[in-house]
């Protein structure tokens, strides 16, 4: 999964800087990710995952890292499973 | 002056009671001459009310962002400028109060606000970035635990008679523009130099003047908590909030003009219902909607402050901007509908149904943060945000 959000994450949020030059655990935020592309971004994994964001999770915690949005969208994977 | 200034007895709303009422005394002077509201201030010291929103555990008061909005307006019904200043000064201090409080440095800070009553400005806006406070171009270094700063701060409302400003930069030299801390710099820590005036339509009094800001102090006054987070938890809403306070006393005043006229037209006509009774009857139901709007976004950040995913979330977001947008917006379509009521006494200068300063301060309410920026912003969130369809929730 990491593989393919570091290929949206190229794609859609802009980043100053080398996607490939980050650690999963880099912060985001701190490597320049703005409000404007951590919004295309969360369209572009919707798309991708086929899932939708609940509210609850359309926060900054959600996008910190590469990790982050992986749980992120892993929970919303398994949730869907159980229901 | 005969009033009390060197205790502070009553609640909170006799007190900005006091405080509007030497406010009022200088309105028009402040406004005609643009210069700081001094009297109102100290007025606002000797009533101790720039130490409220500390909590009682460090010498003040605890009062709430609905009781400070309160007040924002019933100082506002007297002279917005001071409104204003008071506003921003309690914006600032909710950043501390809120981020601050785990710090041995920032506590000892409140403290100090408590017993000095210190005035507390702000420094967000910088040369070359425009309005966009997210954003910084100058970056604050740390080298042997001092921290050291220059800014070109185009606008620091009453930067001149401030004790402390709060000021934004980029966390470190490499950071990104959007990787920013706020720092806490005390008026013996910088040195200002003037290098705009503050000649404007309205807020004359807020003497918001560009300086170019240099500062030195130790590197604890920095907040540990990114700026992004302090303007998403506590800014955000309190900024919101407390604008909306000032813009409400200041339609309240006008809508309060506007009765009266009417009223002493019905006095001489008995038994004629005057042309603009109808009108006023426009308006209080606009500034009724304006109030109910205000009231809802003070609850709404009573519940989400005390859960912080909650104050982080796009929806929590999303209602704070439309706050802003509405009361912005209709505050002008109020004033302007006294003014219609109240004719050519309300458009002279010196009446007692004057709305001139009125119209001229709420001018500002829809500039400061532009609200083209605020719905790009919002657009831009309503594109994930999913609509809450409850009446109450």
């Amino acid at each position: 999964m990491n593989t393919t959000i570091r290929e949206l994450l190229k794609k859609h949020a802009g980043l100053p800087v080398d996607v490939a030059d980050l650690a999963d655990g880099a912060d985001l935020y701190a490597a320049g990710l703005s409000s404007f592309a951590s919004v295309q971004l969360m369209l572009a994994l919707e798309e991708n995952f086929d899932i939708e964001f609940p509210d609850s999770l359309l926060n900054r915690k959600s996008f910190q890292s590469i990790e982050a949005i992986a749980r992120t969208v892993a929970s919303i994977v398994d949730d869907r499973k159980v229901a | 002056m005969n009033i009390p200034v060197n205790l502070a007895i009553g609640s909170l709303t006799e007190r900005a009671g006091r405080v509007a009422a030497i406010a009022r005394a200088y309105a028009d002077q402040v406004d005609q001459k643009s210069r700081f509201p001094v009297e109102a201030v100290d007025a606002m010291k000797a009533e101790r009310l720039l130490s409220i929103q500390i909590p009682t555990e460090l010498g003040g008061e605890g009062a709430r962002t609905g009781e400070i909005a309160e007040m924002c307006s019933i100082i506002a019904q007297a002279c917005a400028s001071s409104a204003m200043i008071f506003a921003m000064h309690h914006i600032k201090l909710s950043s501390l109060v809120e981020h601050g409080i785990h710090s041995e440095w920032h506590r000892g800070f409140m403290r100090r606000v408590v017993s000095e009553q210190l005035l507390i400005a702000s420094a967000t806006t910088e040369g070359g970035i425009g309005g966009n406070l997210r954003n910084s171009i100058c970056a604050i270094e740390v080298e042997d635990g001092i921290c050291r700063l220059t800014k070109d701060a185009t606008v620091i409302s009453y930067g001149q008679h401030a004790d402390t400003i709060l000021i934004t930069s980029r966390a470190h030299k490499d950071a990104v523009s959007t990787d920013q801390v706020m720092t806490v710099f005390t008026k013996d820590q910088y040195r200002l130099v003037k290098t705009q005036d503050w000649d404007t339509l309205g807020m004359r009094g807020t003497c918001s003047e560009g300086f170019l800001f240099t500062g030195e102090a130790p590197a604890e006054q920095i907040f540990s908590k990114p700026f992004a987070e302090i303007a998403a938890q506590s800014m955000l809403a309190n900024s919101h909030i407390l604008w909306s306070g000032v813009w409400y006393g200041i339609a309240v005043d006008a809508v309060g003009r506007a009765q009266s006229f009417v009223r002493g037209a019905a006095k001489k006509s008995p038994g004629v219902v005057p042309p603009g009774a109808l009108r006023l009857a426009e308006v209080s139901n606009l500034l009724q909607m304006m109030k109910s709007n205000v009231v809802a976004a003070i609850k709404s950040y009573e519940i989400a402050r005390e859960d912080e995913e909650k104050l982080s979330s796009v929806a929590f977001a999303v209602a704070m901007n439309n706050v802003k947008i509405a009361s912005s917006e209709t505050i002008l379509v109020i004033i302007n509908h006294a003014m219609l009521i109240c004719g050519i006494m309300g458009y002279k200068n010196g009446t007692p149904f004057s709305l001139g300063r009125h119209l001229r301060d709420a001018h500002s309410a829809q500039l400061m943060i532009s609200n083209d920026r605020i719905l790009g912003n919002t657009s831009t969130m309503l594109l994930i945000h999913k609509q809450d369809t409850s009446l109450l929730g």
